[in-house]
C-alpha cells in the first residue's frame, strides 16, 4: 500500500522538504510505496526576503519569483491548488479546485498572511515592505521622498524575519546620509515592548547603534489606530507621532484553516518545538512560520526544520523510531546600511551574539539571497 | 484572616474577586520572551474597558515585561498569583 506524504505550501519550507523527501526516498518513490504532494495555491515561489531592496530601487519584485514546477524535483506531484478544509480525524484534505485526498503524514507550512485591517487607518495609512505590492507602494514614495518625519513602526509580533525593521531603519538612514538628505529626514521607529527588538542580545546590540545613527525610538508602543489624513499614529499607551511616511510592519497571521482544525490560534499550529509534531493531532507536522516554536519566522528556521521533518518522515515510512530532532537553530544576515551587514547564529541553549558589521557581510547576505534558489531545490 | 494595612487588604480583595471571574484567559505557558506578553497585550486590545485578563506564564521575565507595560499603558495589574511552575497576572484594561 502507497505511503502518502501530503505538504501544503511552497514556501521555502516547503519547498525544501518536498526535494528533501524526494531525495531520501528516492527507492521508495520509484518503487511506488510512498507518494510525496506538494501543494500550492499559485504556480509560483515568492522569496520574500528580495522585498526589503524593492523600495530602494535595488531589487525587483520579479527577483523573488520562480515557478515551483522549475524548483521541485520531478518525483513529486506538484498540486496547484487551496485547501479549504483540513479533517485529522479522516485524515483527508479538501480543496477548492477538486478532490479531496487523504494522508498518511501531512506538514503544514502555510506560512504568514498579513493583517492590516486589524488597526484601524493602518492600510489606508501607511506603507509596507512585507507584500510584493506594499513594496512597489512603497518605492513610488520613498523614491522621490527627500524631507520630513519617517515612521517605522512594528505593529505585531511575531512577524517574518524578525531583523527587517531594524535592517530598514539603518539603511533608510545611510541611504540618505548618502545622499547629503539625512539632515532633512528624521527616522523614528516604535516598538511593541520595552527594548528595540524581541531578542534582549539582538536588542542590547542595535540600541547603541540606533543613538550613534540619530535614529529616534519609542519602545512600549503597540499601535491602536493611524489616522491618514491628520497623518499620526497613535499606541495604545497613549502616545502620538507624527508622520509624513508610515512604514509599518503589520499584524501577522496563519491561514484560517489551522485554526478550523483545531490545530492552534491565530493560525499557528501548536508543536512539540523539539519534534514539530502537532500537538493537537496524529500524523501532522508544521515548520517555518506556521509552527508555534518561539523561534524567529525566517527562511532559515523553515530550511533547518525542514531537514527534521525529512529525516523523522523517512524514519517512519520505514517502521524505525524518529530520532532527528530541531534544536532552534536560525542564522540570519542583518544589514546595517547600504553596504555593511552584521550575521547572527542562535538556537534554543545558544543566544545570539552579532557579529561587527562589515562589507564582506553585507555582500554573503547579497550572495545568499541570489544562490536561494539552490537552497529550494535542495542543493544548498 | 487578619488584615493588617490597606495594601494587603487591597490585594485580598483583589485575589477574591480576580480568583473568581476573569474575563479572559490567556495561556502563554512554554513561550518564550516577549511571547507572552506580545499575548497579554493582544488580548487587551480586544477586549473591553474594565475586563479583566489573566495571564498564565512560566518565563521568568513576565515579572518585569508585565508590570512595566502595565504601569506604561494605563491599564492596572491587579495581582500576581505564583504557581508551582507558572504565575498568573491579572491585568484590568483601563
Amino acid at each position: 500500500m502507497t505511503e502518502r506524504i501530503v505538504i501544503v505550501g511552497g514556501g521555502t519550507g516547503g519547498s525544501v522538504l518536498a526535494n528533501d523527501l524526494a531525495d531520501r526516498l528516492e527507492p521508495e518513490l520509484d518503487a511506488g510505496d510512498v507518494e510525496v504532494t506538494l501543494v500550492n495555491d499559485g504556480p509560483e515561489q515568492v522569496y520574500k526576503p528580495v522585498w526589503l531592496y524593492v523600495p530602494f530601487g535595488q531589487r525587483e519584485p520579479a527577483d523573488g519569483r520562480r515557478r515551483l514546477d522549475e524548483l521541485v524535483d520531478d518525483a513529486v506531484d506538484l498540486r496547484i491548488d487551496r485547501v479549504t478544509d483540513v479533517d485529522t480525524d479522516a485524515q483527508r484534505l479538501r480543496f477548492d479546485g477538486g478532490p479531496s485526498t487523504e494522508y498518511d503524514h501531512l506538514v503544514l507550512a502555510t506560512g504568514s498572511t498579513l493583517e492590516p485591517e486589524l488597526i484601524p487607518g493602518l492600510a489606508e495609512g501607511g506603507h509596507d515592505y512585507y507584500s510584493e505590492s506594499g513594496a512597489t507602494a512603497l518605492r513610488e514614495e520613498l523614491l522621490s521622498f527627500t524631507e520630513g518625519e519617517i515612521v517605522l513602526s512594528v505593529v505585531g509580533t511575531p512577524h517574518m524575519c524578525p531583523a527587517a525593521p531594524l535592517e530598514f531603519v539603518f539603511m533608510i538612514d545611510d541611504w540618505f546620509r548618502k545622499r547629503g538628505l539625512r539632515e532633512d529626514v528624521e527616522v523614528t521607529y516604535t516598538y511593541p515592548i520595552q527594548r528595540v527588538h524581541g531578542n534582549p542580545h539582538i536588542a542590547e546590540w542595535a540600541r547603541p547603534i540606533m543613538d550613534e545613527r540619530g535614529i529616534n525610538v519609542e519602545t512600549f508602543f503597540n499601535a491602536e489606530s493611524v489616522d491618514p489624513d491628520a497623518k499620526t499614529i497613535t499606541s495604545m499607551e497613549g502616545t502620538e507621532l507624527d508622520y509624513d511616511l508610515l512604514v509599518s510592519i503589520p499584524p501577522h497571521a496563519g491561514v484560517d484553516l489551522i485554526e478550523e482544525a483545531g490545530l492552534g490560534d491565530d493560525g499557528w499550529v501548536d508543536v512539540d518545538k523539539h519534534t514539530l509534531e502537532a500537538e493537537g493531532a496524529e500524523n501532522v507536522y508544521a515548520l517555518g512560520d506556521t509552527a508555534a516554536t518561539g523561534v524567529p519566522n525566517a527562511g532559515s528556521v523553515a530550511h533547518y526544520q525542514a531537514g527534521v521533518v525529512g529525516q523523522r518522515l523517512a524514519s517512519d515510512v520505514r517502521g524505525r523510531p524518529a530520532t532527528a530532532t530541531y534544536d532552534g537553530k536560525t542564522l540570519c544576515f542583518i544589514e546595517t546600511g547600504m553596504d555593511a551587514a552584521s550575521f547572527v547564529e542562535f538556537d534554543y541553549q545558544n543566544p545570539p551574539s552579532p557579529a561587527p558589521p562589515s562589507q564582506k557581510l553585507h555582500w554573503s547576505k547579497l550572495a545568499y539571497n541570489e544562490s536561494y534558489w539552490l537552497t529550494a531545490r535542495g542543493l544548498l | 484572616m487578619e488584615l493588617k494595612d490597606n495594601t494587603n487588604a487591597d490585594r485580598f480583595q483583589r485575589s477574591l474577586m480576580t480568583e473568581m471571574d476573569p474575563d479572559e484567559t490567556v495561556d502563554s505557558r512554554g513561550a518564550a520572551c516577549p511571547g507572552p506578553l506580545m499575548d497579554l497585550i493582544g488580548a487587551i486590545r480586544s477586549a473591553d474597558s474594565g475586563a479583566v485578563i489573566r495571564l498564565l506564564s512560566d518565563n521568568e521575565q513576565s515579572h518585569t515585561d508585565v508590570p512595566e507595560w502595565a504601569e506604561e499603558s494605563g491599564n492596572e495589574l491587579l495581582t500576581v498569583e505564583e504557581h508551582d511552575d507558572h504565575a498568573a497576572f491579572y491585568v484590568e484594561k483601563a
